[in-house]
């Protein structure tokens, strides 16, 4: 695959672009009291790394994520998926940008409890623009993936929580996004199914996925193979 | 497995053109409004009920008025609704005199030929005799002292005018196609023309005088359906008329049909009478519907529809209402589809569709209920139910009105759900 060009940073067309890079991205929330959530954060992610941003409640996480995510906006700064700036995207191209270029996984699972595992793990596909014929091959390709074949006719209500997790992981990875965006994917997990997670992420990594971990835990933390600790709003290379 | 990426975005673009085919369209928004709907069926008949009721009541109402109004028809108009008359056009002559003459001309076999169509029960010629100067008395001598009366009116008609009438004879009997044919000089009197006439009884063998020339009064009508003017007249048989004042054509036909058949007897008579030139005849023939019946049904109509209409906002409301609930219900999915790439657009496309589809359900068993209440009624009141098939359909159509209108609100408001809140609680 060619490495994706940009057309507002002329230094960027030798170099591979880097799946995602943050620059001076501050964000701030009106007050009072003002409060500044991030401040300045400079982040390159190249394709294929596997990412840890680690900090207390508060540090700026969530704001991180929303930011990764697509689903907030820098007050200052900017901020390139794939070599695209975002910020001058409008709503809809933002969607349409976050349906193919990012999958997420959330603490909370977020599963529709009325349809079954399949239909689930389609659901990003409608949006995405994957090809009608595709779609189910590939969330049973996805399901198979993570291991969990034999539940696809299930309701999420049915499966444990590391099997619910997994729905989610499928769901993010059905769509073959170029980043993975997984927001304390361990928070609701024992250690047990934790562990069996971490293992399908260091896996999924393998096969080339870019991961970004967001979590306050450093056991998982420690799994990814770059650390981002979060202070205050700052951010440092661990 | 091997995750490939996607395809890198290339502004302006951001990301590649999806095939139309692959993108989300409204049978996905149809699918994603539907997949729902039945999964929770106490929340569904929740939601559906006043519009069902409200769909039913006025399908109902308007069943019940038209019923009614059949009724009526059947009650009151049974003699209008059985009458058809074939009379020849008429042209203005253009002089300053602005008489007409007719233009066409009806068969002497004109019964014959009626009686063949499909719908009519019998028919008869009848014409009025034009005598200007002619002296209709019950006795041979004239009384020079005694200002002369005005005579009743006279008709021509042949046999079967008693039954295309409707007609009753009080006394004697009518005059048979064997007069006719004979031209024997015969009549019957209208009740009242016999009563000025001064003849009670026929069973003497009354005469009356036309001109001069006795003819025997064969009975008396003292009622008929339609027609009212014959009870003022006397009526001889056409053949009589031919020979004795030389009638020289029909003046028009009387036909009795069946309920319902004279919006195509009125095609067929002319085709029939004078099938070298149908336009030269004209028919009088009931509609499908009466006046009567309308008007009836105009004044149930409005205070039921009123009615009606207050059970189907209250329906637009519940719908509204439950809708809003499932949207703050679902403000986890909301943001995961935002999340995954759905456009605000497409979220509230979603809501206003089932929305749409629930009205339409309610729609459906409220106008099936609605007609199946008046089919109900009708027959233990032993009526003919009568609904028009548009006004089911248009209870449908009302439903999914109801529905795409009271969807509008709670549609708004999950489009405007940010996925960052929505996506902090957890489903």
């Amino acid at each position: 695959m060619t490495a994706p060009t940009t057309v507002s940073a002329p230094e960027d067309v030798e170099a591979p672009v880097p799946a995602i890079e943050l620059r001076d991205v501050t964000r701030s929330f009106p007050g009072p009291p003002e409060v500044q959530a991030l401040k300045g954060v400079n982040l390159t992610v190249p394709d294929g790394d596997y990412l840890s941003i680690i900090g207390p409640s508060g540090s700026g996480k969530s704001t991180m994520l929303n930011l990764l995510g697509l689903l907030d906006r820098p007050t200052v700064g900017e901020y390139r998926l794939g070599g695209v700036l975002t910020s001058t995207l409008t709503e809809d191209e933002r969607a349409a940008l976050r349906a193919r270029q990012l999958g997420f996984v959330f603490q909370a699972f977020h599963l529709m409890s009325r349809r079954s595992v399949l239909d689930n793990v389609m659901l990003p596909m409608l949006y995405a623009g994957t090809p009608r014929a595709e779609r189910e091959p590939r969330a049973r390709e996805a399901l198979q993936r993570v291991g969990l074949s034999h539940r696809m006719g299930f309701l999420p209500g049915r499966l444990s929580g590391g099997e619910r997790q997994r729905v989610a992981v499928a769901r993010a990875v059905a769509t073959r996004p170029r980043v993975l965006l997984a927001d304390e994917p361990t928070g609701n997990l024992d250690q047990t199914t934790t562990g069996e997670i971490m293992a399908l992420f260091e896996e999924l990594h393998a096969d080339g996925l870019t991961l970004v971990l967001i979590t306050h835990d450093g056991g998982v933390a420690r799994r990814a193979h770059r650390r981002i600790r979060l202070t205050d709003g700052r951010a440092e290379e661990v | 497995m091997r995750l490939r990426r996607a395809p890198a975005a290339v502004r302006p673009e951001v990301v590649e053109k999806v095939p139309a085919a692959d993108r989300f369209t409204l049978a996905d928004l149809l699918g994603e409004a539907t997949a729902d709907i039945g999964s929770r069926p106490g929340r569904l008949v929740t939601t559906i009920v006043g519009t069902v009721l409200g769909v039913a009541a006025l399908i109902a109402t308007i069943g019940f008025a038209q019923t009614a109004a059949g009724q009526i028809a059947r009650q009151f108009d049974a003699a209008a609704a059985t009458s058809l008359v074939v009379t020849p056009s008429t042209a203005q002559t253009g002089g300053a005199s602005g008489s007409s003459v007719a233009t066409g001309v009806l068969p002497w076999d004109a019964v014959d030929r009626m009686e063949r169509l499909a719908g009519v029960d019998s028919a008869a010629l009848l014409a009025e005799l034009s005598l200007p100067d002619a002296t209709v008395t019950a006795v041979a001598v004239n009384d020079p002292s005694q200002a002369p009366p005005a005579p009743p009116a006279l008709y021509a008609a042949s046999a079967e005018l008693l039954d295309a009438v409707g007609g009753h004879v009080a006394t004697g009997r009518f005059f048979d196609a064997g007069h006719d044919a004979r031209a024997d000089r015969v009549v019957v009197l209208g009740s009242r023309a016999a009563d000025r006439l001064g003849i009670e009884r026929v069973d003497n063998q009354p005469s009356i005088f036309v001109d001069g020339i006795a003819y025997a009064v064969l009975g008396v009508v003292d009622r008929t359906d339609v027609r009212g003017e014959l009870l003022d007249a006397v009526i001889m048989p056409t053949g009589t008329a031919r020979a004795d004042v030389g009638l020289a054509t029909p003046g028009d036909l009387q036909a009795r049909i069946a309920v319902g058949a004279g919006p195509q007897l009125s095609e067929q008579a002319p085709l029939t009478l004078a099938p070298d030139e149908p336009g030269s005849l004209q028919v009088q023939a009931p509609s499908a519907r009466s006046q009567l019946g309308q008007a009836v049904q105009a004044d149930v109509n409005g205070v039921f529809v009123i009615l009606s209409v207050i059970v189907l906002l209250a329906g637009g409301v519940g719908i509204t209402s439950v809708t809003m609930l499932s949207v703050v219900e679902r403000t986890g999915e909301i943001g995961l589809r935002r999340a995954v790439g759905a456009t605000a657009r497409q979220i509230a496309g979603q809501f206003v569709a089932e929305s749409v589809v629930i009205g339409l359900l309610g729609g459906l068993i409220g106008a099936a209920v609605g007609v199946l209440g008046v089919v109900a009624i009708s027959v233990a009141r032993d009526w003919a139910p009568v609904v028009d098939p548009w006004v089911a359909l248009g209870g449908i159509a009302v439903g999914a009105v109801l529905g795409l209108l009271a969807g509008g609100l709670p549609a708004r408001r999950a489009a405007r759900i940010e996925p960052v809140e929505a996506l902090r609680g957890g489903t």
